[in-house]
């Protein structure tokens, strides 16, 4: 057969040779493969029909371990030689690929014995390859040939040409493509081989100049970052010939780009540029070509500085930036140059918005300067320039231009952070400003900054913090005075509190500001001003701020944790016996928002403890609610005994307290064990099942959910959810507190799905069959939203609690088909609250999981349009939106359903429900324009009245959802 | 455009800073209470309109200025001047237009239009404030496809 004269048959003799030894390679002896070589090699010559299979066979063979010294050399010669490659076809053409590659990774020494005329030989391989998959494997050989030094010869313009006519890559997938090549990845690859070697600079950045001048964008980038990519590996002696040229081009793009990327590239391109010539070795004898390169620059830039005004003003200062960034010696070089004229342009400008764009571009170099870290060398353009770049910037913060005190506040964090820049008296004049600016500046942005400022700065001078401006804070905070309106007093006091908080970024600070807020609460507390309560929200909001900001330092949190929790708990329960026996004093701090701010800094303060201090604390704070142990609290001497969970009317203000024990005992890390905890449990079921006052009762339940969810699997936990459930059903049943067992029902559900537990299946049925009640039906609706959303307090993975990353997709999957059988099942009246339900599951699923369930449930959410409920139709809307911009194809084949129901919403007397349709009539233009086009007068034509609209903030959504059509 | 054609009429104009988003006031908010068409309602509509030359907005140009929009909402009419960056610029009728067709597009029938060039700050102020003010060449202007190109160009949001 293999000799048969008919070349169809010889080739499928040896087509099943080649399968064969394609089984078999790894078995065959060092003789065998001799005689197989040459056989194969003789049939090179053959009919053109038989070559695909002997090349299969050679790659069977260039695959054997065995195969002796020397045949490979002669199988790559014959090849070249024989085969004329780019007439085979594709798949043929990839098997040439894979002899070369898999000779390359074993033989590389005998290959490189071929010396020059392999890489020619390669040449002509692939010379002409236009399939992108070939491409790859090629692209990968030539990236190899220079990698590993194979010798290129005479032959390296010919390499760059075979493979630089590839640039920039023109190609785009076929649609179905199973390929998956993307465009990406041929880019990539080519760039990889361009800037593998220096040997091509001379070829290649002719090549990138002219491509940088493309009308493509595409190209642009491409060649910018090609630029990029070479400059890590080139050095002086390749760019020395092109930097006048590359530098012309970088600066027309800058100065004329409307595209942010291609500015982008730009900048990188020139930063790269600069910090290849800064690295460059220089020779005793050859010129330094950074300085001529960076004196080009300046003199192109450095003229546009002073015209502030001028569209050309930006693009000169990113361009010095870039180039002044690239290392130490380009930045003095052009510092020294452009630090000076900045300066002296500052005075020259009196104009604020002048002022604020020259400030804002030396800011761009001082935070380069940031990059060097400090400032001690002798030739340091800044250092030198001390005194006047303080004095501008003190002056920009007296500047009555808050856009220009904004700058200026900026520019002092940067100088602050140069160690050593500020002088000891300088440093007081900064804390100076920034007290002033923090207490006295009208506007609330700079007020705001200048404490940002102080606590970014504070760590670094923690002393000149705590000793100048923690005290004139304490000062104000405490000051009468009758002069002032009520007004600006509340609002000087509010930025003390906000202040001492921005500063306490420093253990030693913070040992100074929390006595100073604890202080003021009690002073509030004491005080009977009206509004005491919003006060006493403030400064439990500062205590939050600070507790946040401690909790990464071991011994900051510790000191925290013991100084305000006991205080905060003490205040309380005094507050709470007082109430009994005097109705109006110290109530306030009971108030419902009171203690809601107050939960955030227990909490805080209690999930960062190592768990020896945290179960320190718990041995304190649990005998405490469940048997009034005082002793621990800094004030302890009390009227009467604190007992939350016994039964009695005058104890109602001590149940109220159950808030702070979830605040702290929901937050301690699961590994700590809680005191009493069955006991605790008890109560807390208890009291949220028979208290009358929805905060209580809502707080036990949460309390008890927290503690539930990260309770061990076991009997007892088994235990007390049944005992919960038999507490729940018959008052879910009747009886006047039907709202209670609800919420109850829904926290322990929460607590359940997070976790998994097996119980939570059941306990969600509990919840879908509630959807038909006439009275608990709305609110169980709403309730499938507390499930599904992140609660701010308790059950969240901030405090410990056991949460499943997929819990949501899990509770989708078990749940919406029951919900969609519900709704189709149930009566008119009570149909919404399925709907009602379903929207809120589905509104806090993400969005990939959405779009690929959205077949099922389409149906139903665009009868959901058509329910009178407004939060149903607002959040239907809200999850079609983005299914419009991302599954288009899909809600296409409804088109005509939703053009008719969004514009008969744009008039729901609702303003959030117009704004939401007009919206979605918005992304209805991202399906395919013929489809819309049908409905394109129509739209427009009933879009023109919600542009009449008597809601501002509806014409806006109206006007850009017109214009879009 | 820029980066390949002809060189630009004015390479380094001068610039001005952009206003910020109007604030979102409680009023604004309310379902109840009425927001009227005003001055600065109408100048968010075409600040941010793209120069057909500059890679900026006609705000940043100060090719529009909100102290010279003047609308009366009661009486349904707008009234938008506006100041060519040079007085020769040959953009001034195609600027005039996509402010024009922008407001076409954005507010209820029941305006009356009128956008003009600021008196005395361009060569053929007459002639191209007659041509905007024409309803005929206007709507002519708009069956030009071409020219309808450009001015949604002009008109769309920047990437």
């Amino acid at each position: 057969c293999l000799e048969n004269t008919d070349p169809r048959t010889r080739g499928r003799g040896i087509q099943l040779l080649s399968q064969v030894l394609l089984q078999c390679y790894s078995q065959l002896q060092e003789k065998e493969v001799l005689h197989l070589v040459l056989f194969y090699e003789s049939r090179l010559q053959d009919h053109h029909l038989v070559i695909p299979s002997v090349l299969q066979g050679l790659r069977a063979l260039s695959m054997c371990e065995v195969l002796a010294p020397g045949l490979a050399v002669s199988v790559l010669k014959a090849i070249f030689q024989e085969v004329h490659v780019q007439s085979l076809l594709q798949l043929d053409r990839h098997t040439v690929y894979s002899i070369i590659t898999n000779f390359m990774g074993t033989r590389e020494e005998e290959l490189k014995g071929l010396g020059a005329d392999f890489t020619f030989g390669f040449i002509q391989v692939m010379d002409g390859e236009k399939d992108p998959r070939n491409l790859l494997v090629a692209f990968q050989i030539v990236r190899d040939l220079i990698a590993k030094n194979y010798a290129l010869g005479p032959f390296v313009e010919e390499l760059f040409e075979v493979t630089s006519c590839y640039f920039p890559i023109d190609f785009t997938p076929p649609p179905n493509d199973p390929h998956g090549i993307q465009r990406e990845d041929l880019i990539l690859s080519l760039r990889a081989v361009l800037a593998s070697t220096p040997q091509f600079a001379e070829f290649l950045l002719p090549l990138l100049i002219e491509k940088m001048d493309s009308d493509l964008q595409s190209a642009k980038l491409d060649s910018l970052q090609t630029l990029t990519a070479c400059c890590a590996i080139y050095g002086q002696k390749e760019l020395q010939e092109f930097l006048p040229s590359l530098w012309s081009s970088l600066r027309r793009e800058v100065f004329q780009t409307a595209s942010e990327k291609v500015e982008a590239e730009c900048l990188a391109a020139l930063h790269a540029l600069s910090a290849c010539l800064s690295r460059s070795v220089l020779s005793s004898d050859t010129e330094d070509l950074l300085d001529s390169f960076l004196s080009s620059i300046l003199q192109d830039c450095r003229h546009h500085l002073c015209e502030p005004d001028m569209k050309l003003v930006w693009p000169s200062a990113k361009l010095l930036q870039a180039a002044a960034g690239a290392s130490l010696r380009a930045y003095h070089r052009v510092t020294h140059s452009v630090l000076p004229l900045l300066l002296e342009q500052y005075t020259k400008h009196p104009q604020s918005s002048q002022r604020r764009t020259i400030l804002e571009m030396l800011l761009g170099f001082l935070e380069l300067q940031q990059k060097w870290g400090h400032v001690e060398e002798d030739e340091s353009t800044l250092l030198s320039l001390q005194a006047p770049v303080c004095s501008v910037v003190f002056s920009a913060l007296t500047d009555p231009s808050v856009q220009l005190q904004l700058v200026g506040i900026r520019a002092l964090t940067v100088l602050g952070s140069l160690q050593g820049f500020l002088s000891p008296s300088d440093l007081e004049l900064v804390v100076d400003h920034l007290v002033r600016l923090t207490l006295h500046e009208e506007d609330s942005q700079s007020s705001e900054a200048a404490m940002e400022a102080a606590g970014s700065l504070a760590p670094t001078y923690p002393e000149v913090f705590s000793g100048r401006m923690v005290p004139r804070l304490e000062e104000e905070l405490q000051a009468e005075r009758e002069e002032e309106s009520f007004r600006d007093h509340c609002s000087l006091r509010q930025r003390c509190l906000q202040a001492l908080a921005a500063v306490s970024t420093h253990t030693s600070i913070v040992r100074e500001t929390v006595p100073v807020l604890l202080q003021h609460l009690r002073k509030v507390q004491k005080g009977s001003e009206a509004g005491s309560a919003q006060d006493l929200v403030s400064v439990c909001q500062s205590l939050h701020r600070v507790s946040l900001q401690c909790q990464q330092d071991a011994e900051g949190c510790w000191y925290y944790h013991q100084t305000v929790v006991p205080c905060l708990l003490a205040m309380a329960v005094q507050a709470a016996m007082q109430e009994s026996t005097q109705p109006l004093l110290g109530k306030a701090l009971l108030e419902e928002e009171v203690l809601a701010a107050m939960i955030p800094v227990i909490s805080a303060a209690t999930t960062h403890l190592s768990p020896e201090l945290a179960a320190q604390s718990v041995s304190h704070v649990v005998p405490l609610f469940l048997d009034g142990e005082v002793s621990f609290l800094p004030q302890n001497s009390f009227p009467c005994s604190f007992q939350p969970f016994e039964d009695g009317e005058c104890l109602e203000a001590q149940r109220r307290l159950v808030a702070l024990l979830m605040a702290f005992v929901c937050s301690l890390p699961r590994n700590v064990a809680i005191p009493q905890q069955e006991r605790l449990l008890r109560e807390l079921l208890a009291l949220s099942c028979s208290c009358n006052c929805p905060f209580t009762a809502t707080t036990a339940a949460k309390c008890f959910a927290g503690l539930v969810n990260k309770h061990p699997a076991g009997q007892q936990l088994d235990e007390i959810l049944q005992l919960a459930v038999n507490r729940m059903e018959p008052g879910l049943t009747e009886g006047p507190r039907r709202t209670q067992a609800l919420t109850l029902l829904l926290w322990v559900t929460k607590a359940l799905v997070l976790r998994y537990h097996p119980l939570s299946s059941h306990l969600t049925d509990k919840l879908l069959g509630l959807l038909s009640d006439a009275e608990l039906g709305p609110a169980a609706a709403d309730g499938f939203s507390l499930l599904m959303a992140e609660s701010p307090d308790v059950l969240h993975k901030g405090c410990h609690a056991d949460v499943r990353i997929m819990f949501r997709q899990r509770f989708f999957t078990d749940n919406v088909p029951k919900l969609v059988q519900g709704f189709h099942g149930a009566g008119p009246d009570v149909k919404a609250n399925y709907l009602k339900g379903l929207s809120h599951v589905l509104n806090h699923l993400p969005k990939p999981v959405l779009v690929t369930e959205l077949p099922t449930l389409l149906s139903l959410l665009l009868e959901a349009l058509s329910c009178s409920d407004r939060v149903v139709q607002l959040s239907t809307l809200s999850c079609l939106q983005p299914l419009l911009l991302e599954a288009p194809q899909i809600m296409s084949l409804h088109v005509d359903t939703l053009v008719t129901k969004f514009l008969s919403l744009t008039s729901s007397p609702t303003m959030a429900v117009r704004i939401a349709a007009l919206r979605c009539a918005h992304a209805l233009t991202s399906l395919p324009t013929t489809v819309l086009l049908p409905y394109k007068a129509r739209v427009i034509r009933a879009l023109a009245k919600p542009l009449d609209d008597k809601k501002r903030l509806v014409r806006k959504e109206a006007v850009a959802a017109r214009g879009e059509w | 455009g820029p980066g390949g054609g002809a060189p630009l009429e004015n390479a380094n104009p001068l610039i001005y800073r952009r206003s910020g988003e109007r604030p979102v006031t409680a009023r604004e908010e309310d379902d109840e209470l009425p927001d009227s068409i005003d001055d600065r309602e109408i100048f968010d509509l075409i600040r941010s309109i793209n120069d057909p030359e500059h890679p900026l907005t006609l705000e940043e140009l100060n090719v529009v200025e909100q102290v010279r929009v003047k609308v009366n909402d009661a009486e349904s009419t707008v009234a938008v001047e506006f100041t060519p960056t040079i007085p020769h610029c040959s953009m001034a009728t195609l600027i005039g237009l996509s402010i024009k067709v922008k407001l076409i597009r954005s507010l209820p029938e029941r305006f009356k239009l009128d956008v003009h060039i600021t008196p005395g700050t361009h060569a053929s102020e007459h002639a191209v404030n007659k041509q905007l003010a024409d309803k005929e060449r206007v709507a002519a202007a708009l069956e030009n496809s071409h020219l309808l190109e450009v001015v949604n160009q002009c008109l769309s949001a920047r990437s």
